[in-house]
């Protein structure tokens, strides 16, 4: 097996009122793993998050992008690496073309002229967006939003992709089309989610929040069998594995 | 209220742009300085916030009317005094190109109305003298309610001011003051209020946002101070020159009509200035009615007394205008056809 | 206002106007600019009583609006719902101004009235040149034409965020809005208060985004400044599209076009 390319370790963090969001939280990601980190609301997901690329920065314990620690004087180089797609596509596109969105991170990492012209067409390819290069944000439609968040940070060419509720808002096109999408992805990905159904076809593995610690952590079938932990957490079988209601129980 | 380019006067609209984008400059060059990265999203959506706030309305007890917030008080108090200015312009910028509210040239004025007066001038030079350290309930909602009276009250008053020293509406100044100054008197009393219930919102529900104002309070006070006066005096230097070198687009079309002078030389010419000198003293000698003698001559349609040349002239113009455009039109679906 | 919505429908199309491919949106977008306010200054420095001077000014959007293929209907439109601060002002000019200035057989027309039809005209040639510039230029762009020309990067930026969550903060301002319409029954509850709580929540909303925003640059590696813009080339069209347009308008401005015609035609000479 090759190293881990990211490490959580017994990460805490307290916001300043008082809240403890997370209480210990501990778990590896390996190369090309793709990871979803489930939980009720106000599990601590979205804190974990933000430790992830260093928007938070933890007050007990560690994370660790390839064995090197994430502090203030890495940050820049954290970010590269761990490329975050936002729940909502408009806080991260501000830019005034779908062009310039994506060409905003290369552009600060110092690219110009064809690189990054190419950098740019290359993310926008990935994710079929190309004709939408000269739109702007606002007239797009949910799912293109989604997918050109996605192609803003495919354009730093991260090694992780960390996405905070990917198929939320689409409609079922839209979503189908995302999850082809990153199915195709070979990064290592965290992906949270209350989407049960797109985690158990995108994610091999999956781990369970609840009220800031690790409540599991294992294959995400095995996991999603497990109907007592399910339900303790505030979860719930995902639907494709719940037996049909017309043609009764039948389960898998 | 957005002033409108169909009443303004050239010099005018241009010593408001002049102005306004020296205002504009300065608070710049001073958030460049201030290099808080957080400024700059923030500012945007508070602007679009702004923008929003505009277009919902409120009934106001009583009138049946209804009323909506231009927010450039509030904003300072959020923000502090360059953001807010350059917020409250950004908004004003986009309304102007979009809705067309006012217009270009008027711009100038705008800005200046809505947004050096409450952010540059009211909120350093009121709020902030009055508000004092830690104020209470009751101290804060007078200080509130009384310097967003006072910008709006001035901004009234600016607006009435430009338009008689442009003179193209014949209005009297004291009538159009009577007419504006009250009715501002009540849109100021409800922006007072409603900045005064969303800053006591805020207050209650995120304490630690209205920090930034607070903050800004200590840098805000000279510099603003000195830019403001820079300010002051050009409006006061350039609208009173202007205004007594050009006071009247009457006379402006009588010299047309005798030998017309080109407009760069009515502008800029020393001599327009100098014999412009004796008029300085008052500032609109404007709002009389215009002499009979005078109006024979203007370059209206008039002719001698009779306006058919003008008139005739005016439609084969349109027509000659419409044609022109069925023309391009046609002449572009023909070039259009092979590319599509 | 009607409805928040409404407006923002209006706005979404007259932005994606400025998507079009003419050769006029593709003049670079400081030559539109320039010659925007080449023609304004040379409409409002007319004198008051003017009106046929004016006229010949229409060329400018006309030929802008037919070449650059903008729909006419609908900016006539947006030009006649306009401006009622200038309209109202200019009414009361008929008031105040009785004196007789033009005889047109059997009717007295007042110096009021020809400067009230005066100030309608201007209002209609001033505003269809802005809406005419920005359907054929696009917001974005006209704020790096302004760049180029001078306006501080800073306040471009700011321009550019605005218009950008425009749209999305008048969505969401548009759908309190409407919850507290729903719920008011057009009677009570549209007051102060509940107008005060509803920006309040609004600006809260607001501003927890602009610290998702922050989050989301700082995630690409924002680091307090923007990367600069690419420009455009002023080449020899843009030079003669300038050129062409400010001659034009100085040379109306100096000589009555329709005058001119209208004694040509009528064979009248003073």
């Amino acid at each position: 097996m090759s190293h881990h390319i990211l490490e959580i370790d017994h990460l805490r963090h307290v916001y300043p009122d008082g809240t403890e969001a997370l209480r210990e939280v501990s778990f590896s990601v390996r190369h090309g793993e793709s990871v979803a980190v489930i939980g009720a609301n106000g599990a601590g997901k979205s804190t974990l998050l933000a430790h992830l690329n260093g928007h938070l920065l933890p007050d007990a314990g560690e994370v660790r992008i390839g064995h090197v620690p994430v502090d203030r004087t890495n940050l820049n180089e954290a970010r590269r690496t761990v490329g975050m797609v936002f729940q909502d596509p408009d806080d991260q596109l501000f830019m005034p073309t779908v062009y310039e969105d994506v060409a905003f991170g290369p552009m600060n990492l110092g690219l110009s002229g064809t690189e990054l012209k190419n950098c740019v067409a290359e993310a926008l390819r990935r994710v079929d967006a190309e004709h939408l290069a000269g739109k702007a944000p606002y007239h797009l439609s949910a799912g293109e939003k989604r997918r050109v968040a996605i192609a803003t940070v495919l354009s730093m060419s991260p090694d992780i992709l960390v996405m905070d509720e990917p198929t939320n808002g689409l409609d079922p096109y839209a979503r189908r089309q995302l999850i082809g999408l990153l199915k195709e992805f070979h990064h290592s990905k965290i992906i949270t989610s209350h989407d049960l159904d797109m985690v158990l076809e995108v994610c091999e593995r999956t781990v369970v929040l609840s009220k800031g610690v690790v409540r599991a952590d294992g294959p995400t079938l095995e996991i999603f069998r497990d109907e007592a932990l399910l339900r303790e957490c505030r979860l719930e079988k995902p639907l494709s594995m719940q037996g049909c209601p017309v043609c009764g129980p039948k389960g898998r | 209220m957005h002033m409108a380019d169909a009443l303004l006067s050239p010099a005018v609209g241009a010593t408001m742009w002049a102005v306004s984008a020296g205002g504009v400059a300065l608070t710049s060059a001073r958030l460049c300085r201030e290099r808080d990265d957080r400024l700059a999203p923030l500012m945007g959506v508070l602007g679009g916030f702004l923008f929003a706030a505009q277009m919902i309305n409120f009934s106001i007890p009583g009138t049946g009317s209804s009323g909506h917030l231009t927010g450039g008080l509030l904003l300072a108090i959020l923000l502090g005094p360059s953001a807010a200015f350059l917020t409250v312009a950004s908004v004003l910028v986009v309304q102007a190109f979009f809705f067309a509210d006012g217009g270009l040239l008027a711009l100038g004025c705008n800005i200046f109305n809505l947004g050096v007066i409450p952010a540059l001038l009211v909120y350093p030079l009121c709020y902030l003298r009055l508000i004092g350290p830690a104020p209470g309930p009751r101290r804060e909602a007078a200080v509130t309610m009384s310097c967003a009276l006072v910008a709006m009250q001035l901004g009234a008053l600016c607006v009435v001011l430009e338009t008689a020293a442009s003179g193209i509406s014949v209005l009297p100044l004291d009538k159009f003051l009577f007419l504006m100054q009250p009715i501002h008197l009540a849109i100021g009393l409800v922006e007072g209020a409603v900045t005064l219930a969303v800053v006591s919102f805020l207050r209650k529900a995120r304490p630690e946002l209205l920090g930034r104002g607070e903050r800004a309070r200590a840098a805000s006070g000279r510099l603003a101070l000195a830019g403001v006066l820079i300010c002051a005096l050009l409006v006061a230097g350039g609208l009173s020159r202007f205004a007594s070198e050009k006071p009247d687009g009457l006379e402006w079309s009588v010299a047309k009509a005798s030998g017309a002078p080109s407009l760069a030389e009515r502008r800029f010419g020393l001599p327009a200035w100098l014999g412009a000198l004796q008029k300085r003293t008052a500032w609109f000698p404007e709002y009389q009615a215009p002499a009979p003698a005078a109006v024979t001559q203007t370059g209206t349609a008039s002719g001698k007394g009779s306006g058919v040349p003008g008139v005739v002239g005016t439609v084969v113009t349109v027509v000659l205008v419409v044609g022109a455009a069925a023309l391009l039109r046609r002449g572009n679906r023909e070039s259009a056809t092979p590319e599509a | 206002m009607a409805s928040v919505q409404g407006a923002l429908l209006d706005l979404k199309r007259l932005d994606r106007l400025a998507g079009g491919d003419t050769p006029l949106h593709r003049l670079d977008p400081r030559a539109k600019v320039l010659a925007t306010l080449v023609f304004i200054v040379c409409v409002v420095s007319f004198g008051r009583y003017e009106i046929s001077a004016l006229i010949p000014f229409f060329i400018f959007p006309v030929c802008l609006v037919s070449s650059g293929r903008l729909p006419a209907r609908y900016l006539a439109a947006k030009v006649a719902l306009v401006a009622p601060f200038a309209i109202a002002v200019g009414i009361c000019n008929p008031l105040f101004d009785r004196t007789v200035l033009l005889h047109l057989g059997p009717l007295d027309v007042t110096g009021g009235w020809v400067s009230f039809a005066s100030i309608v005209v201007r209002t209609a040639l001033t505003v269809a040149a802005a809406l005419v510039l920005t359907a054929l230029t696009g917001f974005a762009s006209i704020c790096r034409a302004l760049v180029s020309l001078g306006m501080p990067r800073t306040f471009a930026m700011q321009l550019l965020f605005l218009y950008r969550y425009l749209f999305v903060l008048a969505e969401e301002g548009g759908r309190a809005a409407r919850a507290r319409e729903l719920r008011s029954f057009g009677r009570t509850g549209r007051g102060l208060a509940s107008y005060a709580s509803l920006l309040g929540h609004l600006l809260l909303r607001t501003w927890q985004r602009a610290e998702r925003m922050h989050m989301a640059m700082l995630a690409r590696g924002y680091a307090g400044t923007f990367p600069a813009a690419q420009h455009g080339s002023f080449g020899a069209r843009e030079f003669l599209f300038v050129l062409f347009w400010s001659a034009l308008c100085i040379i109306l401005r100096l000589y009555n076009g329709a005058e001119i015609l209208g004694t040509l035609v009528t064979g009248y000479l003073p």
